[in-house]
């Protein structure tokens, strides 16, 4: 095993002990408590009213909106990352480069609130 | 790496889980105290003395409670989104820095592991539970179940987002993505003192996002949207009985543990504090006051605030936290430039 993957073996055994603990919980449950279904009882929950057609419905454009500006943002930040840790090394053109890279970020940021990207009425 | 080690770091494992485990009904038997003295109540106060075995007995009625599985429901992935819950949650403490490196040759002390990018490690596993919520919902195939799953998500990745860019300030200041090491290079070295009091300005207003961001990340008031009880009747979890729940509840008191803990290791000097010895018990202790501070903060806001409504939510997030994250970003790089 490489050398910069040790630490990681503990994490992994943590990953074991804590899925067992909540694989063994399920397990438990699923063996202690009653089993009395009905049907009434396992039909979806809409406020005591009859359930009515299937809830996989369809929503709101709005949140595939918000994914993909999630997807967009979140990958600047992650580029941002690497250049905060090295940004005492990198000095005066790192910030010289983050904001060039920032600007661009900017406009398609501005380009987004004027179109109503971040409007839920 | 001989078998002493691993048993020591297989009781480290245990003792970080069990604290945890631990905590977990403390935290319900605290906030439900902290709640009812808000409110002018007594709180809990029939199980145990003064009720402080109220979470244990509400424990064992989850895990004696019938394990229903809703008809329609997605049987696997109704089963899988509790464990998807649970697992990081648990899993994030393994690098928390509770303490000092004590042994410099086998890197061992205060904490379960230590890897050298373990802030990158938390904000990963922090980001799955967005998965959790997102199949619970849709695998109940319950509307509420449904609309609470995909609002939170939303609602998370964007926190998620502006979280991400206000930790960048303390990156680069301390230079490293390792905790224990972020830990160390934020104290404050000799012959740099005005610089670093300048550069507390824009780490306060990191920390100031970090909490906002925090609160909504693990879904408690006032952002607790998933569980707007008076529109989506209790959001994801609608569905979800007996342990299934009570795994969701345990990784949402789990995750608070952890925003806690990041915040103490990133803002508040971790296990540091003035005139406190860094040997023995003392780490661990700074440590746990200063996350118990930060939970308590939470059942605060909880008392206090009431529900944002849903738009203005994702507004707050996308056009004031985003663009002050990044104006912050460059206030530091500037401040930094300016006084190396």
């Amino acid at each position: 095993m490489p050398e910069y993957l040790r630490p990681y073996l503990p994490i992994f055994v943590f990953f074991l002990l804590v899925f067992g603990f909540g694989a063994v919980n399920l397990l438990l449950s699923w063996m202690l408590g009653p089993k009395k279904p009905n049907p009434k009882k396992l039909s979806p929950y809409e406020c005591g009213i009859t359930p009515i057609g299937d809830a996989r419905h369809r929503y709101p454009i709005r949140f595939y909106i918000i994914a993909m500006l999630f997807i967009l943002f979140d990958i600047e930040a992650i580029f941002l990352y690497p250049w905060a840790v090295y940004y005492k090394q990198l000095g005066l053109y790192g910030l010289v480069e983050m904001l060039i890279f920032l600007g661009i970020l900017l406009l398609g940021y501005v380009y987004l609130w004027k179109r109503g990207a971040f409007e839920w009425e | 790496m001989d078998w002493t080690y691993w048993l020591f770091l297989l009781l480290k494992m245990v003792i970080v889980l069990g604290w945890a485990l631990l905590m977990v009904p403390l935290l319900i038997y605290m906030e439900r105290k902290v709640l009812a003295d808000f409110q002018a109540r007594i709180g809990p106060n029939r199980v145990g003395p003064v009720g402080i075995l109220q979470p244990i007995a509400d424990g064992i009625k989850l895990l004696l409670k019938e394990d229903l599985l809703p008809a329609k429901a997605d049987k696997y992935v109704h089963f899988l989104a509790p464990l998807v819950a649970v697992v990081p949650a648990f899993l994030a403490l393994s690098v928390v820095p509770f303490g000092p490196i004590t042994h410099k040759e086998t890197g061992t002390g205060y904490f379960v592991t230590h890897v050298n990018v373990g802030l990158l490690f938390i904000l990963g596993l922090g980001s799955l539970n967005v998965y959790a919520i997102t199949l619970a919902g849709w695998a109940s195939n319950n509307k509420y179940s449904l609309m609470g799953g995909i609002r939170s998500s939303a609602q998370m990745i964007s926190y998620e987002l502006s979280m991400g860019l206000a930790l960048i300030p303390v990156l680069m200041i301390a230079g490293s993505l390792d905790l224990v090491r972020i830990v160390e290079n934020l104290g404050v070295a000799k012959g740099e003192g005005l610089s670093r009091l300048l550069l507390t300005v824009p780490l306060t207003i990191s920390f100031v996002i970090y909490c906002i961001c925090g609160v909504a990340e693990t879904n408690r008031a006032p952002f607790d949207f998933p569980e707007a009880e008076s529109e989506l009747v209790a959001g994801f979890h609608t569905e979800y009985s007996s342990m299934r729940f009570a795994l969701f509840f345990l990784s949402e008191y789990v995750n608070m543990i952890t925003v806690c803990a990041l915040a103490t290791t990133l803002f508040l000097g971790g296990w540091k504090f003035p005139f406190v010895p860094e040997t023995g018990p003392f780490p661990l202790l700074v440590f746990l006051a200063k996350v118990m501070i930060g939970l308590y903060g939470y059942m605060w806001m909880r008392a206090t605030w009431p529900r944002l409504r849903y738009d203005r939510l994702m507004k707050l997030g996308w056009t004031r936290l985003l663009p002050i994250a990044l104006a912050n970003i460059i206030l530091t790089g500037i401040l930094m430039i300016a006084f190396q």
